[in-house]
């Protein structure tokens, strides 16, 4: 079973973002960066139905800069078999990036394409479904958990009051968020492996993208707030604030 | 003329809260413009009687169609069926709800029609028929406004954000035979949680618990305070007590988990890490209870209580339901 895993470089969640002098990027000094943490689900999954099965191949891919081989190498390391670097800088309109991975896996054989259910920076959430779209693949997002068993991918899905079991027919688009399974860490050894893996690299069929971004800026602080009082004894001034204040009760 | 659709979400046979929401954003929207307001309106049979709700909302025109296999939301049908329609009407702006429904069926959409979908906004506004639509980025730590370069211009908003208006008015009703192709991935089973619980991405309150709730057999206070509020509110949850299996995923509030807005969050024994703060500030009013006064959670809280939420918290739920009922 051949197994495409799509994955995005993103700021460490724990990052503080500042916005860049040009108003419209980030202040990347300082920041850190990782594997958007809903792709490392995607990995651990692939990495997993390889083991159950014990044959096939986990491609890890991502549409990026040459920055965003380190990514793709700690995917090798956590015990992906090759890496694909499409190389562009993915926008804010995500329809392009899904048409650079689409035009890449068209014809890569894939039985089941994994990604994480968004990237944690654009927070788009879409990425996944429209390739699944643009290469005519059944897709399950949000999915907790994929098992695949004759022919058929199966998932968990949380929905609002309950958990459904939703099933597609492979090849698949699945898109993974945090269910039972932990992402591995990388052992050493697999972060040596990983420097002799095979990671291919060429240009992503990036259109321009018909997002325009106008400014990023911070969002308004919250006004000061304050200390109603302490212990059980405040409960009666806070209600009351609640009430007439705050008009929210 | 300038039209705005507003796909309508609706389930078990009533519309949803953010029904309503989009529909009176589509109004705002097209009255900007001397535009008209369209809804459509999905679901099997029976599903028509919806649609003078959809008018009072502010829709001119409410589209219906109906199929058994729009019943239920099915990802493959209700995309062929929303982007057929679209297709052959020409809109200039489709918005959705980014509800979890929305957030499968938009980019499906998007892709259909092949045009990019700008998600979960929070704020549209227009200037000479630009749209210009600001949406949090890196989980609301910054904002971006960005313009749409396309037609039709699609948008999800995000839940709890743009105030539903009710108004006298009526709705053309008119129906339609929708295109439904074929579905690929089948619902096996669905499994129900106990009582149906709102989610907390859409609830109007919400409560969230943190490390300082001690162990997830202490839950029990959340829960009652939850209840006094008398269905309006869910249940959140820090990142930690989630990384700790003591609360699903489904609950976590901040940036690997759900971005919320409800008119009041309660925050319970939860510090207020940076990713945490992220996914709630937009809350529109924001109480923290924390034993520890220094809590970063009490800087971006409008009340704080400094104190033990075991003492605390029974105290609140019992005057909330004093007061609610």
């Amino acid at each position: 079973m051949k197994i495409y895993v799509c994955i995005k470089r993103v700021p460490d969640t724990a990052a503080r973002i500042r916005i860049a002098s040009d108003g419209v990027s980030i202040d990347a000094a300082g920041v850190k960066y990782i594997i958007s943490p809903y792709d490392e689900f995607a990995i651990e999954a692939a990495l997993r139905l390889k083991e159950k099965q014990g044959e096939g191949e986990v491609v890890a891919v991502t549409v990026g800069s040459a920055a965003a081989a380190e990514q793709l190498r700690g995917a090798l390391a956590m015990g992906a078999d090759r890496a694909i670097l499409l190389k562009g800088e993915p926008g804010w309109d995500g329809l392009e990036t899904a048409r650079a991975l689409a035009a890449a896996l068209r014809d890569a054989g894939a039985d089941l394409i994994l990604f994480g259910m968004k990237a944690v920076d654009s927070d788009q959430q879409q990425v996944g479904p429209m390739v699944g779209e643009m290469l005519d693949l059944p897709c399950i997002t949000v999915a907790a958990d994929v098992e695949v068993e004759d022919g058929i991918a199966l998932c968990h899905r949380e929905v609002e009051g309950g958990v459904e079991v939703l099933e597609a027919p492979l090849p698949a688009v699945v898109t993974m968020t945090k269910g039972a399974i932990e992402p591995r860490y990388a052992s050493l050894k697999g972060i040596m492996a990983a420097k002799k893996k095979p990671l291919e690299e060429k240009d992503a069929q990036l259109g321009a993208g018909r997002i325009r971004l106008e400014k990023l800026s911070l969002p308004a602080d919250r006004k000061e707030g304050r200390v109603v009082g302490e212990g059980p004894d405040a409960v009666a001034e806070l209600v009351r604030l609640l009430r007439e204040e705050a008009k929210v009760i | 003329m300038a039209t705005v659709l507003a796909i309508a979400e609706q389930r078990d046979g009533s519309l949803r809260r953010v029904a309503h929401e989009t529909v009176t954003a589509a109004r705002t929207l097209a009255e900007s413009v001397g535009g008209e307001t369209h809804a459509l309106l999905l679901g099997g049979a029976g599903v028509e009687s919806l649609a003078p709700e959809l008018g009072r909302f502010g829709a001119d025109t409410v589209h219906v169609g109906t199929a058994d296999v729009l019943a239920d939301y099915q990802p493959d049908a209700w995309a062929s069926a929303v982007a057929s329609f679209v297709k052959e009407h020409g809109f200039d702006t489709v918005l959705f709800a980014a509800t979890s429904t929305g957030r499968d069926l938009a980019p499906r959409v998007a892709a259909r029609l092949d045009v990019p979908l700008a998600s979960d906004a929070v704020e549209l506004e227009t200037e000479d028929r630009a749209l210009r639509i600001t949406r949090p980025v890196y989980a609301g730590k910054a904002m971006a406004t960005v313009v749409v370069d396309a037609e039709p211009r699609l948008v999800s908003l995000r839940p709890n954000v743009f105030t539903p208006i009710e108004r006298a008015g009526a709705a053309t009703v008119s129906s339609f035979q929708p295109v439904t192709g074929e579905s690929r991935v089948r619902l096996r089973e669905r499994q129900q949680a106990t009582g149906g619980q709102l989610d907390v991405g859409e609830a109007t309150i919400v409560i969230s618990g943190g490390r300082g709730m001690q162990g997830p057999e202490r839950w029990q206070i959340l829960e009652e305070l939850r209840d006094a509020f008398g269905g309006r509110a869910a249940l959140g949850a820090s990142r930690a007590v989630v990384d700790a299996g003591w609360r699903p995923h489904a609950e976590q509030v901040g940036q690997t988990g759900k971005t919320v807005a409800p008119a009041l969050y309660i925050a319970v024994g939860i510090s207020g890490a940076i990713q945490h703060l992220a996914g709630m500030r937009t809350a529109g009013t924001i109480v923290a209870i924390n034993k520890d006064p220094d809590a970063p959670i009490f800087k971006v809280a409008d009340y704080g209580i400094v104190g033990d939420a075991f003492e605390v918290v029974p105290k609140l739920a019992e005057a909330i339901r004093a007061h609610v009922t």
